[in-house]
């Protein structure tokens, strides 16, 4: 009996072939190239245990990357979330969107400290490590900037739904209550809203209403999907509003004033309201209402062929529960329910799911949420009607992907 | 009555739009986390300014003060007249709000001028922020409130005047509070 050492004779012909096919030693991904050939890969050791104490992704995903925004500075601006080769719900750290108004200061743990103080019976400041020693919770919740979708409104502008939506992401929160530090400190009668700042070179500040605070159980976190909050999220220590628009989820929080009426700051003032027809402003718009986006296929991806595709999305809403999506594939004519992939939680993203066959013509596909409040993700022809065309913020319509006969996939408004 | 056109009655300008609500019951905790806070570290800490004029420093400015201020530490991002540049226009916008091409700025659409001192103060000159006395604020915030023609060259903005100052959008802004709708957790 002949015994053939397996690796020798397919490693040569491996070699072989790539060499006369004039071609680097990539495998091919075609099914018909796999077994009987050995790839190289299992002919030698791979890389050393623990290469990167800190686990980097695949070296194939490096164009899986946040985007910046073109922006008048380096340090005021925003890098939007690569939805579209994101799977599931939660973001990976690294992907989180970012809006910042005075760049990334760097704090350490040492010298960090939040005080509290205005109408309290007893100002109070507190360290990291204070914080930390407090009862801790953790929570799942979406954070959207209320400027998503903000380019949207006039004509289809973003070419991708990192563009058109990547404002937008998720995470497992950790951290301790607002109620708790606030009940350290005793808030005074009188008291209806709580200044947060941010230790920035902005200072960023916004007034917040403890009574819906609390409600949506307001959080001091330190963590993000079990790792310390990255610098770009706060480091060490953000406010976590959910379901508030983002600009309110304070980052690298120093301070937390009570007070009787809101400080009309500048973000709460020139920025983050509506500007209506008539020339007035909506403000405190603070909810993020329901709304939903395909991601596969998404704008600037192509279709590679007819046949079988699932299309699959994301839906949120700041008031609760995500109850239902619909799907159209002919520009909202007809519409079909989505599976909703559970635990489907408060405040979170859902993933969606629909099957969906591809018959070569052209498409337009659409998604519309419904929350548990029974709030219907708007067309645009709707939200134009109620805001006009400068709101600018809270642009929650409903995204329309084409597909063309080509099967590449661009953004429109139908 | 003696007082210039630009200033309003303080109980009057703050009515609208103040959106007081309600002290949520908040049960007590003794953890015994955390320091107290004394008086001199609260001051150190609090640039909070509220439309009220609650917490502006001592100190005052002038127009003519803050235009030498502006030229040299504004002007190369916001512009010689205050149009714009690296850093948003300042003037230029009154009474565009309603039209096809509205212009937001601090003249047209900011409705308290409190909010000028505070965001100049915690923010601004950009590269360089919390650098400025609270005199220079007070200087340059009546330079970019002259720019937009809502005070006189002469007016002198302090923790008294500045708070009184009408901005033509002052009752510009709706309170949706309560308009959403928060199921909770
Ligand atoms: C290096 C450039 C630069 C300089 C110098 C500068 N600014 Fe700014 N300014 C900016 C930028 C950028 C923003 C917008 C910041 C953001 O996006 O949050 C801004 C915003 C502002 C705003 C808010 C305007 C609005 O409508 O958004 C005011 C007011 C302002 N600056 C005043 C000043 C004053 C007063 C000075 C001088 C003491 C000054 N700035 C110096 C770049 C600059």
């Amino acid at each position: 009996m002949t015994v053939i050492n397996p690796r020798r004779g397919p490693r040569r012909r491996h070699v072989l072939e790539g060499l006369a096919a004039g071609a680097v030693l990539v495998p091919s991904a075609r099914a018909t190239e796999a077994p009987p050939a050995i790839p190289s890969w299992m002919q030698a050791q791979g890389a050393d245990v623990n290469a990167h104490p800190y686990g980097q992704p695949a070296a194939f995903e490096a164009e899986v990357v946040r985007e910046r925004m073109k922006s008048r500075t380096l340090t005021a601006g925003a890098s939007f979330t690569p939805l579209q080769h994101l799977h599931g719900t939660i973001t990976p750290n690294g992907l989180f969107y970012e809006r910042d108004h005075g760049g990334v200061p760097t704090i350490g743990p040492a010298a960090y400290r939040l005080l509290v103080d205005g109408m309290v019976d007893r100002p109070m400041i507190f360290t990291l490590s204070d914080l930390k020693r407090l009862p801790a919770v953790s929570a799942r919740h979406f954070m959207e900037c209320s400027g998503n979708s903000g380019t949207e409104w006039t004509k289809p502008t973003g070419r991708t739904v990192q563009e058109t939506h990547g404002l937008l992401s998720c995470s497992e929160w950790t951290g301790t209550k607002l109620e708790i530090v606030l009940g350290i400190a005793g808030v005074k009668p009188g008291a209806g809203w709580c200044v947060a700042e941010g230790g920035d070179a902005a200072a960023l500040d916004r007034s917040i209403p403890l009574e819906h605070a609390l409600k949506i159980g307001a959080m001091l976190a330190y963590a993000q999907n079990g790792e310390a909050l990255r610098p770009e999220q706060g480091y060490p220590v953000r406010l976590v509003l959910p379901g508030f628009e983002g600009n309110t989820n304070i980052k690298w929080l120093r301070h937390l004033e009570l007070r009787r009426g809101p400080a009309m700051s500048k973000e709460e003032t020139a920025y983050y309201t509506e500007l209506l027809p008539d020339g007035k402003a909506e403000q405190f718009n603070f909810v993020m209402r329901a709304k939903s986006v395909i991601t596969y296929p998404s704008g600037s991806q192509k279709l590679d062929g007819t046949g079988f595709y699932e299309i699959s999305g994301l839906a949120w809403s700041g008031s609760g529960r995500i109850k239902a999506v619909d799907v159209s594939v002919d520009g909202g004519k007809t519409w079909q329910p989505a599976t909703l992939q559970g635990p489907i939680e408060p405040i979170c993203l859902t993933r969606f799911r629909l099957p969906w066959r591809w018959n070569g013509g052209s498409a337009v596909l659409q998604s519309r949420a419904v929350d548990e409040t029974g709030y219907v993700q708007p067309t645009l022809k709707s939200l134009v009607g109620q805001y006009g065309l400068h709101a600018h913020y809270h642009n929650n319509a409903i995204q329309s992907w084409q597909v063309e006969t080509s099967g590449d996939v661009i953004n429109v408004h139908a | 009555m003696c007082t210039p056109k630009w200033f309003v009655f303080a109980a009057f300008c703050l009515a609208p739009g103040l959106g007081l609500a309600a002290t949520p019951q908040i049960p007590a905790r003794d953890y015994d986390v955390g320091t107290p806070a004394t008086d001199a570290q609260m001051k150190a800490w609090d640039i909070i300014v509220g439309p009220e004029g609650r917490n502006l420093p001592d100190g005052s400015g002038t127009p003519v003060a803050g235009k030498a201020i502006y030229d040299q530490q504004c002007a190369a991002c916001h512009g010689d007249a205050g149009q714009g540049g690296t850093g948003p226009r300042l003037v230029g916008g009154i009474g565009s709000l309603a039209t096809a091409k509205p212009i937001k700025d601090v003249g047209s659409y900011w409705p308290y001028a409190t909010t000028l001192f505070d965001y100049i103060r915690r923010a601004m000159p950009f590269s360089n922020p919390q650098s400025l006395t609270n005199d220079q604020v007070y200087a340059v915030s009546a330079y970019i409130l002259k720019m937009n023609g809502i005070i006189p060259d002469d007016a002198v903005m302090d923790r008294r005047t500045l708070p009184m100052v009408e901005m033509p959008n002052r009752n510009g802004f709706v309170s949706m509070i309560g308009a959403s709708v928060v199921t909770g957790k």
